[in-house]
């Protein structure tokens, strides 16, 4: 099995001469929960695209299972072997529920009748209704549905819980999160909502402008990055240079608030060498990182 | 289920999940041959990632409090409750500590910071020694 089920370098696309990747580098461990973030904009569904080999990069590489996705004759292959929530949620809009599971089952042949059935009921998706005449959250149900059912080892959802209310929001990840459990199934997901990410995910990657500003296991970023509190007599002068690791400082009265993304000893070892001060560290939300992250640009 | 997660801590899952354990086997909630929710069950009650799951109980069973056996689940190992003597015995070390330290009339907080402080001098210490 190979280690990086999704593998970019230096990826790189323009729309009519406005860059929306700008040499993106993405590394999807096979059999993570993978959270793509990012703000509108940010280049998260030109990325879907392309590893989807709906979009053609203008330079870089990307692979899908060890395949480029720019070969032609891979594409259909790789294809086959994922599922995939786009963000439009488009279907044909002339054929009913009952249709259009009929019409995808035979294109995949580890298609599982099992999954399907239990999705169709779970779901609550009507049987003879049409497409159009479905709830934006019905139609993310039923590409879901899909998707799931296809016996994909590697699924692609681009914000697969967005117009989904609370209630079925939850019904959604709970279902990924029997899928991973159950099957192994690799999920690569784009989101806003970084609750949901913080929850479900083990890897995640910050995209801003095209570029990755961080990727990596959640919890290992969580036990690298703190902030720190240090509380300083007026007496003492702080330092105008911090041992790396502080990526944000922050002062208020005799109070100085560090966002730190590694090096937390060290850092802590500076701040206590000051005479008087003390010093307490916290952990630190996802939002805080990605804040930091997105905002400073 | 004997875990919850606190989301908003921006403490990671996997600790989460080990502390509780700990902390159930030091309670007596848990104890010898007691078996754990297994993998998928934890992930889909609590909505959380598998792997996360897997992490923290290959953890617990590195610090041997948990026994792993393949296709069987998760059991509390027999030593654990060992650790919850000797922790017991730490904790009445620490009750007339604070029998102690009552009459300072000290916040709840600040016996935290003095308690934190305490440690992070010791960790200080043994890295000066070059001890783990």
């Amino acid at each position: 099995m190979i280690d990086h089920i999704i593998e970019t370098s230096q990826l790189t696309k323009s729309f009519q001469g406005q860059p929306a990747l700008r040499g993106l580098d993405l590394r999807v461990p096979t059999g993570s929960i993978f959270g793509f973030l990012g703000r509108n904009g940010a280049g998260k569904t030109t990325t879907i695209k392309t590893l989807m080999g709906l979009l053609r990069s203008d330079g870089g590489t990307a692979r899908v299972f060890g395949n480029p996705v720019s070969d032609a004759d891979r594409s259909i292959e790789i294809r086959r072997r994922i599922g995939f929530v786009t963000e439009d949620k488009e279907l044909y809009p002339y054929m009913t529920v009952e249709q259009i599971v009929r019409f995808t089952r035979p294109f995949f042949p580890k298609w599982r009748d099992d999954l399907e059935q239990r999705y169709l009921k779970m779901f609550e998706l009507p049987p003879k209704k049409k497409i159009p005449d479905l709830s934006k959250g019905m139609r993310s149900k039923l590409m879901l549905l899909l998707a799931i059912s296809r016996g994909a080892e590697l699924l692609i959802l681009d914000e697969p819980t967005d117009g989904l209310d609370p209630a079925a929001t939850e019904d959604v990840l709970r279902e990924l999160v029997a899928i991973a459990a159950s099957e192994g199934t690799t999920m690569f997901f784009s989101s806003h909502q970084l609750s949901e990410v913080e929850l479900i995910a083990d890897y995640i990657g910050i995209i801003d402008q095209g570029k990755m500003m961080v990727a990596g296991s959640l919890d290992d970023m969580k036990a690298q990055y703190q902030r720190l509190q240090i509380v300083f007599p007026n007496s003492v002068e702080l330092p105008t240079r911090w041992v790396p690791g502080v990526e944000h400082v922050r002062q208020e009265g005799r109070v100085l608030s560090i966002l730190a993304s590694h090096n937390v000893d060290a850092i802590i070892e500076q701040a206590r060498s000051l005479p008087g001060t003390s010093v307490e560290s916290f952990p630190v939300t996802l939002k805080e990182i990605f804040l930091e992250h997105v905002r400073s640009n | 289920m004997i875990f919850r997660l606190n989301q908003s801590s921006g403490i990671p899952l996997y600790l989460q999940l080990i502390e509780q354990v700990k902390h159930a086997v030091e309670t007596g909630a848990l104890r010898e041959g007691d078996q754990l929710p297994t993998i998928r069950k934890v992930a889909v009650d609590l909505v959380m990632n598998p792997n996360t799951v897997v992490r923290a109980y290959r953890e617990l069973e590195h610090e041997g409090i948990l026994d792993l056996k393949h296709g069987s689940g998760a059991f509390i190992k027999e030593s654990a409750g060992g650790r919850a003597r000797v922790l017991r015995k730490a904790q009445a070390l620490v009750q007339s500590a604070m029998e102690r330290l009552a009459p300072l009339g000290l916040t709840e907080d600040e016996l935290r910071r003095v308690f934190e402080n305490e440690l992070a001098q010791s960790r200080t210490a043994r890295q000066l020694e070059g001890k783990p």
